[in-house]
C-alpha cells in the first residue's frame, strides 16, 4: 500500500504543475486589462502604468509565470486587491462552512442514494426500479439553485423552521448544524441523485457475475448476497463516481451559497470576479485545483482500500 | 430479447441511408418510452421558443409599473414580476434564449472536441498525449467554476456565453471521439484507405467520423441539458444575457428578490429550466442505453 500511495501522489505531481500552468494562462491571456478592470476607464495612463508595474504585469510572460510557481511553491498564493487580506486568510475565513456544506451533501448522497440504488437494480424492471430512475433522473435535472428556492420557499417561509439566511455561529456546534440542514439537503438530494445512478447501474453489473450466481446456488440468503458478496464489490464505481461529481458539487455549492446567502469559497469567487480581483482569483483557482486534485489522489487511494488488485497493478 | 441499437457503424465507414437510419430510432425510442416523453417534452418546448411571438400573449420587454408583482389571473396567466412585465410571455422568449445557447455552445464544444479526440485517436503518440493530457486537465475543473472564469473575463453576451459552455464540454467530447477512433483506426478498411494514398483528413472525415459519430450525438443530447443549466446558472449568478432581455436564469434571479412577496417569479421560470433540462435527460438517458451493450438484457 505505501508503493502505491508513493505513485499515486508522484503521479499527482505533472497534473498539478498542468493545472496551474491552465490557470496561469486563462487569467493571463484572455482579453481585458485588469488594472484597467480594477482602477476604471477613467484612470490616468501614468496610474495604470504604475498599477501595471507593482503587479508585476509588465513583464514578460515567462517570468510572471516563473514567479507565479515560485510563489506557490512556498505557499503564498498572493493578496486580494481589494481587501489586501491574503488569499489564505479569505479563504481560511470561509473553508469551514465549504468543507461542512460538501461534507454533509457527500453523506447525505451515500446514505440515500446508495440504499436507492441498490432496491432498483435488485428489483430492476419492477415498479420500485422505474420510480427510482425517473425520480433520479428529475433530481439530476434540478438546477441547485432552484432546489435552494424550493426548500427556501417550503421549510423557511412557509413552515418557518429553517432560517431563510444561512449564517451559522460555528463556534456553537446546534447552530452550526441548525444552518447547515436546508444548504445541505439542496446539495445533497443532487447528489443523491447522482450515487443512486451509480449505484443501480453498478449493482446490475455485479449481480450478473457468475459467483453472485454461485452464491445464489449454494443457498447463501439473498439479503446477505446483496450486501456481501454484490455490494462490496459494486461500490468502486460508486466511489469513482462520488470523486467524480465532488466537483460538480464545488461547482453548484456556488449557487447554494449565493441563495442561502452563505459563506464559503464558491461565494468569495463570484465576489472575487465581481470585483474583478484577479490576483484573489488566481488564488482561489489554485485553492479549487489542490482541492480538486487531491481528491483524486483520495479516490485513487480509496481503490486500493477496497480492491486489493488494484494496488498490486 | 435483444434491445434494439443505433446502428450507425457500417463497416465501410459509409451511411447506411436515412431510411435505415430512421428505422433503428424508432426501435430505440420503442424499446424505452420514456425517451419518448421526453421527446415530445422537448418539441413542445422548441415549437413554444419558436412561435413565442404567437403564443405571448404580452410583450416580453413592456413594463407597466401599474400591473407590477400581480399575481396570476386571466389577464396575466403566471402573473407580473416588479417592472410589470408579463411573466408567461418572458418565459417563452426565454426558451429561445436557453436553446439557442444550449444548442450552440453543444454543437460547437462537438466540433471542436469531437476533431480533436478523432486527431488524437487516430495519430495517436505525442499528438494523442499532448491533446489529451491537456483535455483532462480542463476536465478537472468544475463546470460551472471554468464557465463562470471565462464569461467573467470575456464578458457577458450570448457570444461569450457559447463560448464559455463549449469550452467546457470541448475535453468530454474529445474523451468520447478518441476511444471509438482507436478501435476504428485498426480496421482492415482503414488499412485500405491508406493504402489508396487518401489523405489522413480525408480518411478522418469521411470514413472515421460516421463510425463514431452515433456514441457523440447520443451524449449531445445528455449534455445540451447541461449546457442549459449552466447558462440558467450563469444567468442566476448575474454573467447572463444582459436584460431586459428575458432569460430563465435571469428572471429567477430577480424574482428571487420578491421571495416573501411573490414567490410565482421565481417558481415559474425555476420550473421551465426543470422541464426543458429533464426532457433532454429523458431523451439522451433512453437513447444511451440503447447504444450501451453492457445494459441491455
Amino acid at each position: 500500500m505505501f508503493r502505491y500511495t508513493l505513485h499515486r501522489l508522484l503521479a499527482a505531481v505533472p497534473t498539478l504543475l498542468a493545472v496551474l500552468t491552465v490557470i496561469f494562462l486563462i487569467i493571463r491571456v484572455v482579453p481585458g486589462d485588469p488594472a484597467i478592470a480594477i482602477l476604471g476607464d477613467n484612470a490616468s495612463q501614468q496610474v495604470i502604468d504604475a498599477f501595471r508595474d507593482r503587479l508585476g504585469l509588465n513583464d514578460p510572460l515567462w517570468v510572471q509565470y516563473g514567479r507565479f510557481l515560485a510563489e506557490i511553491a512556498q505557499g503564498d498564493l498572493g493578496s486580494s486587491m481589494v481587501s489586501g487580506r491574503t488569499v489564505w486568510q479569505e479563504v481560511g475565513a470561509v473553508l469551514p462552512y465549504t468543507i461542512d456544506l460538501t461534507a454533509a451533501s457527500i453523506l447525505i448522497g451515500i446514505l440515500l442514494g446508495i440504499p436507492l440504488g441498490v432496491l432498483a437494480a435488485v428489483h430492476r424492471n419492477g415498479w420500485i426500479d422505474y420510480v427510482t430512475r425517473l425520480v433520479s433522473l428529475l433530481g439530476l435535472s434540478f438546477p441547485a439553485f432552484f432546489t435552494a428556492i424550493l426548500l427556501i420557499l417550503v421549510f423557511s417561509i412557509e413552515l418557518r423552521w429553517f432560517p431563510v439566511i444561512s449564517r451559522a455561529d460555528m463556534a456553537d456546534p446546534a447552530d452550526r448544524l441548525y444552518n447547515l440542514v436546508l444548504p445541505a439537503l439542496s446539495l445533497g438530494l443532487i447528489m443523491t441523485a447522482y450515487v443512486t445512478r451509480a449505484a443501480r447501474s453498478s449493482m446490475l453489473e455485479v449481480l450478473g457475475e457468475d459467483y453472485v450466481r454461485t452464491a445464489r446456488a449454494k443457498g447463501v440468503p439473498p439479503r446477505v448476497v446483496v450486501l456481501h458478496h454484490a455490494l462490496r464489490n459494486a461500490l468502486i464505481p460508486i466511489v469513482t463516481v462520488i470523486g467524480l461529481y465532488l466537483g460538480l458539487l464545488i461547482g453548484n455549492s456556488v449557487l447554494t451559497e449565493i441563495v442561502f446567502n452563505r459563506p464559503g469559497l464558491g461565494k468569495l469567487i463570484v465576489t472575487s470576479l465581481n470585483q474583478r480581483d484577479y490576483a484573489m482569483l488566481q488564488g482561489l483557482m489554485v485553492v479549487y485545483a489542490c482541492f480538486i486534485v487531491v481528491v483524486n489522489l483520495l479516490t485513487d487511494l480509496t481503490y486500493g482500500l477496497l480492491d486489493p488488485r488494484v494496488k498490486h497493478q | 430479447m435483444t434491445a434494439p441499437t443505433l446502428d450507425t457503424a457500417p463497416d465501410t465507414g459509409r451511411g447506411t441511408g436515412a431510411p435505415r437510419f430512421l428505422a433503428d430510432l424508432l426501435r430505440v425510442f420503442n424499446a424505452n418510452k420514456l425517451s419518448w416523453l421526453g421527446l415530445v417534452l422537448f418539441v413542445g418546448l422548441c415549437l413554444a421558443a419558436v412561435f413565442a411571438p404567437l403564443l405571448a400573449t404580452h410583450d416580453p420587454i413592456d413594463q407597466s409599473i401599474l400591473y407590477r408583482l400581480r399575481p396570476p389571473s386571466d389577464s396575466h396567466w403566471l402573473g407580473t414580476d416588479s417592472y410589470g412585465r408579463d411573466v408567461f410571455s418572458r418565459i417563452l422568449y426565454g426558451a429561445r434564449i436557453s436553446l439557442i445557447i444550449g444548442l450552440a455552445s453543444i454543437a460547437l464544444g462537438l466540433v471542436v472536441g469531437g476533431a480533436l479526440g478523432i486527431l488524437a485517436g487516430y495519430r495517436g503518440g505525442w499528438v494523442d498525449q499532448a491533446i489529451m493530457r491537456v483535455m483532462d486537465v480542463l476536465l478537472s475543473f468544475p463546470t460551472l467554476i471554468m464557465g463562470l472564469l471565462v464569461v467573467a473575463m470575456l464578458g457577458a453576451s450570448m457570444l461569450n456565453l457559447i463560448i464559455a459552455i463549449a469550452f467546457t464540454v470541448v475535453p468530454k467530447f474529445a474523451r468520447i471521439a478518441r476511444a471509438p477512433t482507436i478501435a476504428v483506426r485498426e480496421r482492415d478498411y482503414i488499412e485500405a484507405c491508406r493504402a489508396l494514398g487518401y489523405s489522413d483528413l480525408r480518411i478522418m472525415v469521411v470514413h472515421i467520423l460516421p463510425n463514431v459519430l452515433g456514441e457523440i450525438l447520443v451524449l449531445a443530447s445528455l449534455w445540451t441539458a447541461t449546457a442549459i443549466r449552466i447558462e440558467a446558472s450563469l444567468s442566476f449568478i448575474g454573467l447572463g444575457v444582459a436584460p431586459p432581455t428575458p432569460t430563465w436564469g435571469g428572471m429567477i434571479r430577480e424574482g428571487f428578490e420578491y421571495i416573501l412577496d411573490a414567490p410565482w417569479l421565481s417558481i415559474y421560470p425555476g420550473l421551465a429550466v426543470l422541464l426543458l433540462v429533464f426532457s433532454l435527460n429523458l431523451l439522451g438517458d433512453g437513447l444511451r442505453d440503447a447504444i450501451d451493450p453492457k445494459l441491455r438484457e
